[in-house]
């Protein structure tokens, strides 16, 4: 999809597919999965570090040109999440980020209070905001408002690979979205990346799903074909559904 | 004085500073980011940066995620 890229804050990717690192077994087979997916934009999280030690993470995606998305994962409140992005921006001197606040951790959903509150203070603070939301239309509006780059409604809750929950939400947030819409947490299997991609999403970001099959680089590759499929079948014009048949071979004579 | 270092305690000569502590810490030359009480101090204000007894000072990284 070379001549199809999707366009974040006016940055081209040639994939839409946005991989997450977390959940692989080890480096190796994160960086086979990381291939096979034909990803250009990887998530990593900001942690603590141990006495002198990189983890490597950096290391392999600066390898393949893969840009680093550091994500805000594991802030409960705005003040959390701001702290982190800044952190982030100082650690691998990018102003992207990819923001998330959720309110527990029994269902990782976005705090909508704490995560509009934070989008705002970082796009005041020159951030490039790609809120993970939940799939809200009107909070999704309220980001873009915001000045959030990309709104990144879920499927479903995090690592649950439930798929798309609610795909009509889906819908009306790209319907209304002047910012790309990134379908983000939830998926489990290629078809459901397809499906976001049908129902117009700008792009998948999914991590758990691949890093946690039993085979990552296959997952990868599945998820691929997912997302250009799904791509390709919401570009083509799909037929509308009919309640009785209609025949697709002539009149016998 | 008493300085926390990713929560753990260490202590310090009067006047130490940040940088110092980051270099016999065993700091990378990329990939970091320290905060000190909660606010992001840049790798270009760290030799100026001198801590005072009880300061929290957190150095973090980017790992596997999301």
């Amino acid at each position: 999809m070379a001549d199809d890229p999707l366009v974040i804050a006016g940055r081209e990717f040639g994939s839409r597919l946005v991989l997450g690192t977390g959940g692989a077994a080890n480096m190796s087979v994160l960086e086979r999965a990381l291939l096979a997916s034909g990803t250009e934009l990887t998530t990593v999280a900001i942690r603590r570090m141990d006495t002198g030690e990189r983890t490597g993470v950096l290391d392999l995606l600066a390898r393949h040109g893969i840009e680093p998305l550091p994500n805000t994962a594991g802030c409960r409140s705005a003040a959390e999440a701001v702290l982190t992005a800044q952190l982030a921006r100082e650690a691998l001197g990018t102003s992207w980020v990819k923001l998330e606040v959720v309110a527990d951790d029994r269902t990782l959903l976005p705090d909508p209070i704490e995560l509009l509150d934070a989008a705002e203070q970082l796009v005041d603070d020159g951030f490039t905001v790609l809120a993970y939301t939940n799939d809200d239309p009107v909070l999704a509006r309220k980001l873009a408002d915001a000045g959030c780059a990309a709104v990144m409604p879920l499927g479903s809750p995090i690592g649950t690979g439930l798929g798309i929950g609610n795909p009509h939400n889906i819908e009306m947030i790209v319907a209304e979205a002047p910012v790309p819409v990134i379908l983000d947490a939830g998926i489990g299997t290629a078809s459901e990346a397809a499906l976001a991609m049908e129902l117009g999403c700008d792009g998948v970001l999914l991590a758990s799903a691949v890093t946690r099959a039993d085979d990552p680089p296959r997952m990868a590759e599945a998820m691929r074909l997912g997302v250009a499929a799904g791509r390709h079948a919401r570009l083509s014009g799909r037929i509308p559904k009919r309640f009785w048949a209609q025949a697709s071979s002539p009149d016998p004579d | 004085m008493t300085v926390f270092v990713n929560g753990e305690r260490r202590e310090l000569p009067e006047g130490a500073t940040l940088a110092g502590l980051l270099e016999q810490w065993g700091v990378p030359p990329s990939g970091v980011a320290v905060a000190v009480d909660g606010a992001v101090v840049t790798r270009a204000s760290w030799a100026a940066t001198t801590l005072s007894d009880g300061v929290a000072v957190e150095v973090l990284t980017a790992v596997q995620g999301g």
